[in-house]
């Protein structure tokens, strides 16, 4: 069967602990976890969590059911589709010679990227958008020479209907 | 009113309608500890968590009631964990109460500190750590309503010391409220329509039944469905009762210790109906030939069971209590013809199957473990409650012990926790002190938790022990033995102690049978003797429990005797 790239997003009890049932129940089932990002929401009793996870289609029932039988997960839903907005946000720290400068400068324009931080040898670049965008200023970047990198992981809410 | 956080455990204990509590004190219990002594619940201290863990766990299977154990911090915690682990693997609702440092010392390594909510996550139905005494009385009243509601399971709340001293309002008989909890009991009904088009079409129906119709006390249900349907039951080793075992359409136990008639039927059945079960490696063996000719049905309280490890064609969430009620009701409304000439020829071939391929064993000069657990069955006329270890004997005692009613067989089946049925007796007796409880042994899995015998001693609790000892620990010796070349690799158990002497030295009493005719005579005299009794039945050192499926291989696939 093929596994499939799902985003799936939950509303929790912001409490301590919480964050750890949620992942030792996708270490304790062998679940997999491309990438997770946990913040309060308006309410601060409220956190969302979006986790993405690579699965075939009876693991994703699998997985979905399991932390829908957490206590402390309110609600959850599966993002994954044209029905909702995916963003994922990247700090990249690139190497920035002379030579190199009108190159990034470029792409950072292309890409509607911010520069955030300038040293002499290096631009910290602040990148927003979706995986495949994220993917493909990596790739542009990377025969430059990215120093160091850090991404927060897909977030996603369903688009309210019209 | 004014209380502390251990008198608001009391009010709410007292609430919950708790008579008894399993326990052991330690200096993170004292407080609570001191307040129960004030109180009409009895506390029956044994000698050590994991039995205390257990105990309250065969309270639990035998009275349907949740089951409450109080344990101290740190090793206290821990010891539990086995315990736990048990109860959660068979849905047993528990409360585990333990006591924990101070909150100004969590995180500090403090002596006998360890972080119990974290180890148990992946092991109860829900945890909780209370940092304050206001919120001590919710927490209580909503771990009593998750562990007993939906698919029970254990609940351990974590009591530090300063919280059980603190002073906190309490309010009585507070509603609990959870929003994201809320387990689905109405079955969806089109689902149940479907079911009854299918117990109505098919030639070859047959009914397995789990753990989940004892806990949703629906045992009548399925009888009633069962014989006005004229479908035959198997069971799981956790469903034994849930259909009487006398009844010609049941076909005993399903699965790799199964009989041959159920795991024939199961390979030949056109519709498969599991109720209340999970199908477990050890049921389903290979599961790509499991059922392989049936439409499976399966209607299960808990989502995740569902399409776990079997594809299923009519999947039912709701508890199995209402969905068999909606099932019995929309039968009666259908004409279903003659159903019982329909059946005729599947029932003619079930029988056939038990009149050829019988349970079977052959009694030479040792004694034979099997003999021994028919003639507990004989004697006691199928009326004692049966726990067991784990092991062969705990599958010849589901083999060749019948059980007509729910809540006489008590078995740790998911987990497989040897030293399971000493304590679970204690607790089943302290549940109904005039039962007759009997702990089905073996040799090994007895000196797991052989010290309760002293709790039993103190308490009075008139527990029998019928080991079956044959110097080996004999499951693993099987497995050795068919599939390892008889390499029998520590599984030798020849330095047991004198288990009579041991039984004397506790206070106890002690008798031991080495020849086939002594039997009967041991059994009548332990189970006539007054207070716990050890009977040492010396049984033939390398049987075998058959039929056997070896593991992964499918389950029509047997070894016979």
């Amino acid at each position: 069967m093929t596994e499939e790239k799902h985003i799936l997003t939950m509303l929790v009890d912001n409490e301590p602990g919480v964050l750890s049932r949620i992942v030792g129940l996708f270490s304790g089932r062998g679940f997999n976890i491309e990438s997770l990002c946990v913040a309060e929401t308006i309410d601060p009793k409220v956190s969302r969590i979006t986790i993405v996870t690579q699965a075939n289609a009876p693991l994703v029932e699998q997985i979905e059911k399991q932390l829908r039988k957490l206590i402390n997960v309110i609600k959850l839903r599966d993002l994954t589709g044209s029905g909702s907005v995916q963003r994922e946000m990247a700090l990249v720290c690139v190497r920035a010679k002379p030579e190199n400068r009108d190159e990034i400068l470029r792409i950072v324009d292309i890409f509607r990227c911010k520069i955030v931080d300038v040293g002499p040898e290096y631009y910290i670049i602040e990148a927003t958008g979706t995986e495949d965008k994220m993917k493909a200023l990596i790739n542009l970047l990377k025969p430059i020479g990215i120093k160091k990198i850090a991404r927060t992981g897909t977030i996603a809410l369903f688009r309210e209907p019209h | 009113m004014k209380l502390i956080g251990a008198q608001i455990l009391m009010e709410i204990l007292k609430e919950e309608g708790v008579d008894s509590i399993f326990g052991f004190p330690g200096g993170a219990t004292i407080d609570i500890h001191d307040h129960l002594e004030r109180t009409d619940i009895r506390h029956y201290l044994v000698r050590h968590e994991q039995a205390a863990v257990h105990a309250a766990d065969g309270y639990a299977r035998v009275t349907g009631k949740v089951g409450v154990c109080l344990v101290t911090s740190g090793p206290g915690a821990t010891n539990a964990v086995t315990g736990i682990a048990t109860a959660y693997m068979d849905s047993i609702p528990l409360v585990i109460i333990s006591g924990q440092v101070p909150t100004h010392l969590i995180g500090n390594d403090a002596f006998q500190e360890v972080d119990i909510v974290g180890i148990t996550r992946p092991c109860t139905k829900h945890n909780y750590l209370v940092t304050s005494v206001a919120e001590l009385a919710r927490i209580l009243k909503e771990a009593f309503h998750i562990a007993r509601s939906g698919r029970p399971g254990p609940v351990l709340v974590d009591i530090p010391k300063d919280v059980q001293q603190a002073t906190a309002h309490f309010k009585p008989n507070q509603k609990v409220k959870l929003k994201s909890y809320n387990p689905t009991y109405k079955p969806n009904a089109k689902q149940l329509r479907k079911v009854v088009d299918l117990i109505k079409a098919a030639k070859r129906p047959l009914i397995f039944a789990g753990g989940g119709v004892i806990l949703s006390k629906s045992a009548d249900e399925l009888t009633k469905l069962a014989r006005s349907a004229q479908i035959p039951v198997t069971m799981s080793l956790m469903g034994l009762g849930a259909f009487p075992g006398s009844d010609p359409l049941s076909l005993g136990m399903i699965g790799m210790h199964g009989t041959y008639r159920a795991n024939m039927s199961t390979g030949e059945c056109d519709l498969f109906i599991g109720i209340g079960v999970r199908f477990d490696d050890r049921v389903t063996g290979k599961t790509d030939c499991f059922a392989a000719q049936a439409e499976i049905v399966h209607i299960d309280i808990d989502p995740t069971s569902i399409h776990k490890n079997v594809p299923v064609s009519i999947p039912v969430v709701g508890d199995c209590k209402s969905s068999l009620e909606i099932i019995n009701q929309y039968l009666a409304e259908e004409d279903l013809g003659n159903l019982t000439a329909n059946r005729k020829p599947w029932l003619e071939k079930i029988r056939q199957w038990k009149q050829d391929y019988k349970l079977a064993y052959v009694q030479k000069e040792a004694i034979k473990p099997q003999y021994v657990v028919e003639k507990l069955y004989e004697l006691t006329r199928g009326d004692a409650i049966i726990t067991t270890e784990v092991g062969q004997n705990q599958m010849w005692a589901a083999q060749f012990y019948h059980f007509d009613r729910p809540g006489y067989f008590v078995t740790s089946g998911g987990l497989g926790t040897m030293g399971f049925g000493l304590p679970a007796a204690i607790g089943a007796q302290v549940a109904f002190p005039d039962a007759l409880v009997v702990d089905v042994a073996g040799d090994g899995s007895i000196q797991m938790n052989i010290q309760e015998m002293a709790t039993a001693v103190q308490y009075k609790l008139p527990v029998k022990v019928v080991i079956l000892n044959n110097c080996y620990l004999g499951m693993v010796r099987q497995w050795q033995e068919l599939f390892y070349d008889k390499r029998y690799a520590c599984t030798c158990m020849d330095h047991a102690p004198d288990f009579v002497k041991l039984a004397e030295a506790f206070g106890a009493s002690g008798l031991r049978a080495t020849r086939p005719d002594e039997v009967k005579s041991v059994l009548r005299r332990g189970l006539e003797t007054p207070g716990p009794v050890i009977m040492d039945f010396r049984v033939a050192k390398e049987e075998c429990v058959y039929p056997m499926v070896p593991a992964g291989a499918p389950i029509t696939e047997m070894l016979l005797v």
